[in-house]
């Protein structure tokens, strides 16, 4: 479930509000967006690939928050984490074509 | 471009010739299909197109099936498969009209993977930058796309659909497109289980559809669960073809022929199912070699993310897992389609992707991991022209001044609106019906007919008190629909007395015969079940 909004991280582009497909988050006059409908969430990781600054935090249990916390996930790299596994950066698309999955269909 | 204007109040009213509703695969190519016919078309999603729906957050493969003589045997052996309810005809059909998409996927340069020999492989679509790219020919075809704009109801004239309407959730507003054709691509419903792009899918096409007059078919097969680390939202079942599973005390889980199970997906599923209503249990990666899990890691990042978040190596460590119930995601149930161009039988009306019933693809047995993906490529294509095709016959006539707001339960209830009666309480209830795998997984007469009572219950409620102010439309009318979900999926399991792929009565272990053939479902409040057998030929011509 999305946990973090990163303040210092944030750029406040307004991507995820607009991107996230569940409407999880509400822009805000001046400052980062907050998470305003946590229990929506989906647990789909994609606001973390869509934000320019990797300034979002989705933990991975999708029932309810964790209460993990930002020094925890600086620490650990978890930031950005999920985009640089697919090959995305910076918010934008990269890595489909190095996808080996056809190589597990074929163990499969 | 579809004309557009805002009303006094603000609210969106837009004019277009087709109007397709979804934001997954299916509206994708449902709008690029009908811009290409000439068509103005808009496309209303209820999140983003883009990352909404159950493909942009996973990574699908399709069943590509290149053109030539092996294609019948490919077919006839999937056919197989299908619990004897698919129809070849359909399957052959999708094939071929998910090929020529796969291959304008990559004419327009969609960044395929390579084989060894060079070759593309088009055989998957990794889900966030497909979508992306879909998002992209979607506007460059010069569609309206209408974000975060959740339908609410269907629009009528009386003789045929003439549009739909709903709320702008972000901006706070309604909107309404008058359209001479409406394509649902609305996705499937997963009652709102946490599963990936589950939290928009609750079936609000089905509802919708039945308003308007539309049947649905294969709401039995609901009975599919994929494995997932407990508590995630990761519904893959992938990874866990090289796994072993284990007990609390840390027996292994025996498979049917008495060896330790070493995997866990297809049939096999069964018996971790089985294990589960025991107690909870536990896997390990630990048949995948170490070249398959480099594979695995790089080809299905997100399947990893769960684990390294919670520091638990899924090669070396045993952790807790869980079946996520996927309601007819990744069963087969559907608004039901009469011709070929996923036509419903209401003038103007049309349906594709997981909308749609899927038992002619693939019966009563899953169509994930393949065929719903190739689906959504294909009955989205044939939905779009089909659309477009209608709104040019329709091209002279002006609209009726008549229109009527289709919308029911959820929004328009019978009696007096009650407070009491809220949208969260509605789909706990319903859930507790048909996602337990004691209920639904493994099912039994005496079982379903007291969800039945209760789900009947519950829409009564529904039906005659729910609604929603404001940002609760939405909430109210998703409620609604998964009530409706339900009780449509317990009174079609009541009806097949049999056992048939994903759908197993724990009482009545066997196929039968006499039920070779689709349940058709009709009516919203009071509705009827009747059997195709009048179309055998069809089925397995
Ligand atoms: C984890 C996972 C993995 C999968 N892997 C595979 C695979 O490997 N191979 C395979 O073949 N299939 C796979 N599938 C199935 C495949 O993803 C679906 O069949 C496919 O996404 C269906 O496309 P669709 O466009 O019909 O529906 P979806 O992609 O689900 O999109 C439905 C859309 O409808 C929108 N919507 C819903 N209600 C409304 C409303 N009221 N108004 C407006 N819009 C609305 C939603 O926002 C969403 O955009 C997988 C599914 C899951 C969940
Ligand atoms: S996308 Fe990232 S940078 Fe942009 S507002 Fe959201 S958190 Fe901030
Ligand atoms: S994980 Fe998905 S649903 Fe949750 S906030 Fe991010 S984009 Fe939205």
């Amino acid at each position: 479930m999305i946990e973090i909004v990163s303040a210092t991280r944030c750029v406040e582009c307004d991507i995820c509000v607009k991107v996230c497909p569940t409407n999880v988050f509400d822009a805000t006059e001046h400052g980062a967006p907050v998470i305003a409908r946590q229990d929506d969430c989906q647990t789909c990781f994609l606001c973390e690939i869509y934000c320019p600054t990797d300034a979002l935090y989705v933990a991975e249990f999708a029932e309810g928050p964790t209460g993990i916390t930002e020094v925890e996930v600086e620490e650990r790299l978890l930031f950005g984490s999920y985009a640089r596994a697919l090959g995305w950066a910076r918010g934008k698309a990269g890595g489909s074509q190095f996808d080996p999955t056809h190589r597990i269909r074929v163990a499969q | 471009m579809p004309k557009s204007q805002k009303s006094a109040s603000d609210n969106l009213h837009l004019q277009a010739d087709v109007l397709v509703l979804g934001g997954g695969p299916s509206a994708a190519w449902a709008a690029v299909a009908a811009a290409e016919s000439g068509a103005r078309v808009a496309l209303a999603d209820k999140g983003y197109l883009g990352t909404s729906g159950a493909t942009a957050p996973s990574n699908t493969g399709t069943w590509c099936v290149p053109p030539g003589d092996n294609r019948h045997a490919v077919v006839e052996r999937r056919w197989q498969r299908t619990g004897e309810l698919a129809d070849q005809r359909w399957m052959l059909r999708c094939v071929d009209t998910a090929y020529r998409n796969l291959l304008r996927l990559s004419e327009w340069g969609y960044p395929f993977p390579s084989e060894d020999d060079g070759r593309l492989y088009i055989a998957n679509l990794r889900g966030p930058d497909y979508m992306r790219f879909m998002r992209r020919r979607v506007l460059l075809a010069g569609v309206t796309v209408l974000d975060h704009h959740p339908a609410l109801e269907l629009l009528s004239d009386g003789d045929a659909i003439v549009g739909a309407g709903g709320v702008a959730r972000q901006a706070g507003h309604d909107w309404r497109v008058d359209a001479k054709a409406v394509v649902l691509a609305t996705g499937g419903c997963a009652f709102r289980e946490r599963i990936l792009g589950g939290t928009g899918l609750t079936g609000d096409g089905y509802l919708m559809a039945a308003e308007a007059g539309a049947s649905l078919s294969g709401m039995e097969f609901t009975g599919k669960y994929t494995l997932a680390p407990y508590g995630s939202s990761l519904n893959k079942g992938l990874p866990f073809r090289w796994a072993s599973f284990h007990r609390e005390d840390g027996s292994p889980i025996l498979g049917p022929t008495g060896e330790p199970l070493r995997n866990g997906i297809g049939d096999r599923e069964d018996e971790v199912a089985r294990a589960l209503i025991d107690g909870p249990v536990y896997a390990r990666l630990d048949q995948a070699e170490p070249a398959l899990q480099g594979w695995l890691r790089q080809g299905q990042p997100n399947c990893f993310v769960p684990y390294d978040r919670a520091g638990i190596d899924p090669f070396s460590d045993l952790f807790r897992i869980t079946l996520r119930a996927e309601g007819t995601v990744r069963g087969t149930g559907g608004i039901d389609i009469v011709s070929d161009d996923c036509a419903t039988g209401v003038p103007g009306l049309y349906v594709a992707g997981d909308a749609a019933g899927r038992e002619i693809m693939t019966g009563a047995v899953s169509g994930g991991g393949a065929v719903n993906s190739s689906w959504a490529l294909a009955s989205g294509w044939w939905a779009g022209k089909g659309a477009s095709t209608h709104a040019k016959r329709r091209a002279g006539k002006a609209f009726r001044g008549t229109v009527q707001p289709l919308g029911q339960a959820g929004l328009r209830p019978a009696a007096t609106p009650r407070a009491d009666i809220a949208a969260g309480e509605v789909i706990e209830a319903v859930r507790n019906e048909v996602t337990p795998l004691d209920k639904n997984f493994f099912r039994s007469g005496a079982g379903l007919e007291k969800s039945s009572e209760r789900l009947e219950s519950v829409w009564r409620d529904v039906r005659d008190h729910l609604r929603g102010e404001g940002a609760d439309k939405v909430r109210a009318r998703e409620a609604a629909s998964i009530a409706a979900a339900g009780r449509w999926s317990v009174a079609s399991a009541l009806h097949r007395t049999e056992s048939r792929g994903m759908h197993r009565r724990t009482d009545l272990p066997g196929k039968s015969p006499a039920l070779a053939h689709r349940l058709i479902i009709t009516g919203v409040d009071a509705f009827r079940i009747e059997g195709t057998p009048e179309r055998p030929a069809e089925l397995a011509s």
